[in-house]
């Protein structure tokens, strides 16, 4: 089997200081990746630079894009790179207002993706994104409301089908249950795990909540201070970690 | 006029302003950023226009403005007097005779020729503002061609209201690549920007924009398959000429609820009245 995604000596530094340094992994069709470390060990810097939203200084992103193969997205051009990443790319935010239009109804935000690949019939485009918010589990009576009304777990599952309503083949999620209480995260974890076992997705996860990688993860990479220190599957990285801060991450979760 | 250059613009400015207008001409529908100069008018008064207008205009040029149609209102006035006396050119209210027309709103009812320029006042020059309002973010969206977000407002139109109920500022697509807007003119009016035989010049005084169509362009209103583009007016004839082909303005005549419709175009409703069209406000009999 050939990766979907093949990461080679990624390299950020912000002048002096590093970003992430020599980062390297292949990413294979159906597979989750999660990526943890404590806050400004690279991980966003990582996960940026592999969706195109930062240059990083040096490496690769070898993509296996539906159109045209293996294609290196660093060095493709801006409408081709803009393109993939609302066709076979999708990028969820953090907040939900980053990734979501605040003004625009839910339907129109779930349909926008549609329109932007030239989609130009609104019967179509409407139930498209009826049956996106039935698949999230926002009512389908909701579909003309802002998501300005809707709560943050909500806000996040729209920002979820908005995503995921062209069919991406690779998702890139940043702490995609930060901000929400953990009833509401058990949720949406729920629903993600489904949605990405049904779809087929490869997704790149970055988080600092070990929870969410048990759950989703099938393999694991451990950063600190913008380099990888550990790596391999979840399980086995958790219940057996090596690296000394692997070590101090597993024994930090609190035990209730 | 001693006191003024031809058309009050200096030549150097008229200059700057006419390779503005030479490159929008060239790329139909891109808004090419000019220095906008200080009017002896406030903004949304048609700096803009007027800027456009002066860069145009020659000693042998008639002049004609016209305000949501109308020749005699305070906008049209004010800038019919201004190029009376800056530029000493020739006036006039008859679309027809006029070889340039600068215009707030309205495309003139009557079918413009290959010797006129139609010159818009322009509020707001980019069509994506009110979806997008990084400005960074529209160019980008421009020079890539990503037009998606323009059909979300329709689509949120259509949503909310059963129906596209963008009536004015229609975005336009020109030939296949830039959206454009046609500044605020009605939607009734779209149809008669694509293949115009005159050239129509955009001019937005304080966004400092100048975008252009050349003659005979193909212009197309953005719209859905299932909901496609209605260049909607008044379902009535006007009260004053019985004109039913025209764009009419709804006039509240009386506090009991009446109303008369009368063509937005006035010279049109004026040369239609004088070839003896009667309306059923005008003493004539009920139009057709």
């Amino acid at each position: 089997m050939t990766p979907l995604l093949s990461v080679e000596g990624i390299t950020k530094r912000y002048g002096t200081h590093i970003g992430c340094a020599d980062v390297s992994f292949d990413l294979y069709p159906g597979e989750v990746m999660g990526i943890v470390g404590e806050s400004g060990s690279g991980k966003s810097t990582l996960l940026n630079c592999m969706a195109g939203h930062l240059a990083p200084d040096a490496g690769q992103v070898i993509f296996d894009s539906r159109t045209d193969g293996f294609r290196d997205t660093l060095t493709m051009s801006e409408p081709e790179r803009r393109m993939l990443g609302r066709t076979d790319w999708a990028f969820v935010h953090q907040h939900a207002r980053d990734g979501l239009r605040m003004g625009v109804s839910a339907g129109g935000n779930v349909g926008e993706r549609l329109m932007a690949v030239g989609e130009r019939h609104y019967g179509d485009i409407r139930d498209k994104a009826t049956d996106w918010l039935g698949r999230v589990e926002i009512d389908a009576s909701r579909l003309d409301d802002r998501p300005t009304t809707f709560s943050g777990g909500m806000q996040q599952r729209l920002q979820i089908a908005r995503n995921l309503v062209t069919g991406p083949r690779l998702v890139f999620m940043d702490e995609p249950t930060g901000g929400l209480d953990v009833s509401v995260q058990a949720r949406l974890l729920d629903l993600l795990r489904g949605l990405v076992r049904d779809m087929g997705l490869s997704a790149i996860i970055v988080t600092h909540d070990l929870a969410v990688v048990r759950l989703l993860a099938d393999r694991l990479m451990v950063m600190k201070s913008g380099h990888v220190v550990e790596a391999g599957l979840t399980d086995q990285v958790l219940d057996d970690p090596q690296h000394a801060y692997s070590q101090l991450l597993v024994s930090s979760v609190l035990q209730v | 006029m001693i006191e003024y250059n031809f058309a009050y613009l200096d030549e150097q400015t008229k200059r700057m302003i006419r390779r503005a207008i030479l490159k929008g001409l060239a790329i139909p529908g891109y808004q090419v950023p000019f220095a906008s100069r200080e009017m002896p008018m406030p903004y949304g008064w048609g700096t803009g226009g007027v800027q456009v207008s002066a860069a145009v205009l020659t000693p042998d040029d008639t002049f004609k403005v016209i305000d949501q149609g109308a020749d005699d209102t305070t906008n049209a006035v004010s800038i019919r007097t201004f190029f009376e006396r800056t530029a000493g050119v020739q006036t006039t209210t008859a679309t027809q005779e006029a070889t340039v027309i600068q215009t707030r709103h309205r495309i003139p009812e009557e079918p413009l020729n290959d010797g006129q320029i139609l010159v818009y006042q322009v509020p707001i020059p980019e069509p994506l503002r009110f979806l997008e309002p990084r400005e960074s973010e529209t160019r980008k969206m421009h020079s890539l061609e990503e037009y998606g977000l323009m059909h979300v407002k329709l689509y949120e139109d259509i949503s909310r209201h059963g129906h596209i109920a963008t009536s004015y500022a229609y975005p336009v697509k020109v030939e296949g690549r830039y959206v454009m807007d046609p500044s605020p003119i009605p939607k009734f009016d779209n149809p008669k920007l694509g293949d115009m035989a005159a050239i129509q010049l955009f001019g937005a005084g304080r966004e400092q924009r100048i975008y252009a169509l050349p003659p005979y362009t193909q212009v197309t209103s953005l719209d859905f398959e299932d909901h496609p583009f209605e260049a909607s007016k008044a379902d009535h004839g006007c009260g004053m000429c019985a004109a039913t082909d025209s764009y009419l303005d709804e006039l509240i005549i009386d506090d009991t609820g009446g109303r008369m419709f009368v063509c937005s175009d006035t010279d049109y409703c004026e040369a239609r009245q004088a070839a003896g069209h009667i309306g059923k406000d005008n003493g004539g009999k009920d139009a057709a």
